[in-house]
């Protein structure tokens, strides 16, 4: 771990205490997990405490775990990776939290402290349903007008549910379920660890 | 007679100014913007979630697609997270040919940007000068890759191939002559650098007729000096990055603060503003493209010494040579693994971000050791810096709703990924 790493995984300890339910340091980047109920808290101190510093918001991803390592997650299914940078201090930090209901997923929203969390919060929300309490305007940003349902999530399939084509007879545009098939060119596998390693097998 | 003063408009989305797809629902006071309301999402092909369903190396070329007026610059932050993700190191040649085509990318980039957003407003001569440039730096692309634009160039582990030693020339037709393509040929008679070479040796004149058509015209002043001013503290608030927030005084640059490949190795300066105006943005943009055309002349004098491999040597993620591969049959079976189940990479995850002409461009890579990712979710500049379009545009004219989508240089292909 270089020294700069160190020092920000140690000022995280110190401000944030047993918020902090767990800190990995990996490949060069420092993740944190709160839990839900801390996350307004803990990023009001991340942007303000004198030695974090993280006055940037870079971005706020949906994440659904249901399918994680071919059913092998036994964790929360929704989280949300927030992604820090400090411009004064030159690191970064990336928060996750995961959503306490699996059913109705509902995280507070952030943009009181960073106002570009707001889009971002949308797009999670259209994208993975996710709800932010707080938010001031959450409405679907990237898909259709009138879309249904949510579609980064894991259970819904690539094609979606329906296609749209000009009828000519009515005169409009229609929706009607979807009439592709879906294929999988490439099947997703997930080998043991060393597979194909010199002298393995 | 009572007067009715408020509307509400639909700038877009087939506004030619409105730079592809964006819906603007505009609330007017008059002629005074009140609110400003992006519709985005036209353009969503869901790229995320597609690429959840090919295997790594197949999603390279969808990275082009993402901002396809920088498209390298797109690919370079999806190998470097693969790359991070794996652990492996790009050959060092390699490197330096990704900054140069980084900075190739910047001026394509910033030549767009600067000729349409003059273009929007008024200035229509600029665009014309800045696609003929354009089109040297589009034959560079396709002179390495066979592509113009959509180039799937950079690979996990390093580049596709070397870089060609003779550069395409033109043919006779019948809307060219002999005399005309004699002319267009002369600087392509030696190697794809050499051509380079010629068009840097070139560009710095460029850029001075571009100053002289605009950094003192009146009209272009008129209408870019202190309009869509962003201070600082904004700046920072709305997550903004590259040269809207460079352009508000600030400093920041990945390239120098976390210099990835060999930016620490090239020398240049990083140009800053003042005001946080259209106008400064537009004074950095320039600055900036001068500044690639330095990186640019570095790297094709270490190019010409430092020949070497420009792809990482593990055939567990780059493919090896045609050559070995159909002689070997150890080769044949990695290639054969590659190009079918493709590769795995290590459960983990990363976000690798590089400095993009528009701003911060990462990828967030989530792995669980499938031959798929796992979760790929792109950090698109535009996105927030269109998010912040109703307060820079509250108070604004309408027509200077147009400077401010010109000056933030949105393309709705990164944006609505």
């Amino acid at each position: 771990m270089s020294p700069k790493l160190e020092r920000l995984s140690q000022a995280l300890q110190e401000v944030l205490g047993d918020k902090l339910r767990s800190i990995v340091v990996d490949r060069g980047e420092v993740t944190i997990d709160v839990a839900p109920e801390d996350y307004l808290g803990v990023a009001q101190s991340l942007r303000d405490h004198a030695d974090l510093c993280f006055e940037e918001l870079i971005d706020v991803s949906g994440l659904d775990y249901s399918t994680y390592g071919n059913g092998a997650w036994g964790g929360k299914r929704f989280a949300v990776a927030v992604h820090l940078l400090s411009v004064a201090k030159n690191w970064r930090l990336r928060v996750k939290v995961f959503a306490a209901d699996d059913d109705f997923p509902v995280l507070e929203s952030v943009v009181g402290v960073w106002p570009s969390a707001n889009w971002y919060e949308r797009e999670t929300f259209d994208l993975y349903g996710i709800m932010f309490s707080g938010h001031p305007d959450l409405r679907r940003i990237l898909t259709d007008y009138g879309f249904v349902g949510h579609p980064f999530r894991k259970d819904f399939p690539v094609t979606g549910y329906v296609e749209m084509r000009y009828d000519a007879e009515q005169g409009r545009v229609v929706y009607q379920p979807v009439t592709v098939e879906p294929r999988e060119n490439t099947p997703r596998i997930v080998r043991e660890e060393n597979y194909g390693d010199v002298g393995h097998g | 007679m009572a007067e009715i003063r408020n509307y509400t408009i639909n700038f877009g989305p087939q506004h030619p100014s409105a730079h592809g797809v964006l819906r603007l629902v505009l609330e007017l006071d008059g002629e005074v913007v009140e609110r400003a309301d992006p519709h985005i999402g036209l353009l969503h092909r869901g790229t995320e979630k597609l690429a959840e369903t090919r295997t790594w190396i197949q999603s390279v070329p969808y990275m082009d697609r993402l901002d396809y007026v920088s498209m390298m610059c797109n690919e370079h932050a999806y190998c470097m997270a693969i790359e991070r993700l794996l652990g492996i190191e790009v050959p060092i040649r390699a490197q330096y040919i990704r900054v140069m085509f980084d900075e190739v990318t910047r001026i394509l980039n910033h030549l767009l940007g600067i000729g349409t957003h003059a273009l929007d407003i008024g200035a229509m001569t600029m665009v014309l000068y800045t696609f003929r440039e354009r089109e040297d730096l589009m034959d560079v692309y396709e002179a390495v890759s066979g592509a113009r634009m959509h180039a799937a160039y950079y690979r996990p582990g390093g580049v596709y191939r070397d870089l060609p030693d003779r550069m395409p020339q033109y043919e006779v037709n019948k809307f060219k002559n002999a005399n005309t393509v004699r002319q267009l040929n002369e600087s392509r008679q030696g190697s794809m650098l050499d051509f380079l070479e010629d068009f840097t040796n070139r560009f710095n004149g460029y850029c001075d007729d571009y100053e002289t058509l605009l950094t003192d015209n009146r009209i272009w002043k008129q209408r870019t000096v202190g309009i869509g001013v962003v201070t600082p503290e904004q700046a920072k608030a709305w997550g903004f990055t590259g040269v809207m927030l460079r352009g508000s005084g600030v400093a920041w640059d990945l390239r120098k603060k976390q210099p990835y490949e060999v930016y620490d190795q090239v020398d240049f300066d990083v140009p800053v503003g003042k005001t946080g105006d259209c106008y400064d943005r537009y004074l950095v943009r320039m600055e900036e493209m001068r500044q690639s055309n330095r990186i640019i002349k570095q790297c094709i004098d270490w190019l010409r010494k430092n020949p070497g491999p420009v792809i990482a040597d593990n055939h567990k993620v780059a493919p090896p040579p045609r050559e070995r591969m159909k002689a070997n049959m150890e080769e044949l079976i990695h290639h054969f693994k590659l190009f079918t189940e493709g590769m795995h990479v290590p459960a983990g995850e990363v976000y690798a971000a590089v400095e993009h002409p528009k701003g911060e461009f990462g990828v967030y890579a989530v792995s669980d050791g499938a031959n798929k990712p796992y979760r790929l979710k792109m950090r698109a500049p535009g996105f927030a810096h269109l998010a912040a379009m109703d307060e820079i545009a509250r108070g604004h004219m309408i027509a200077d709703v147009v400077a401010i989508i010109g000056t933030m240089d949105v393309v709705f292909g990164e944006i609505d990924r």
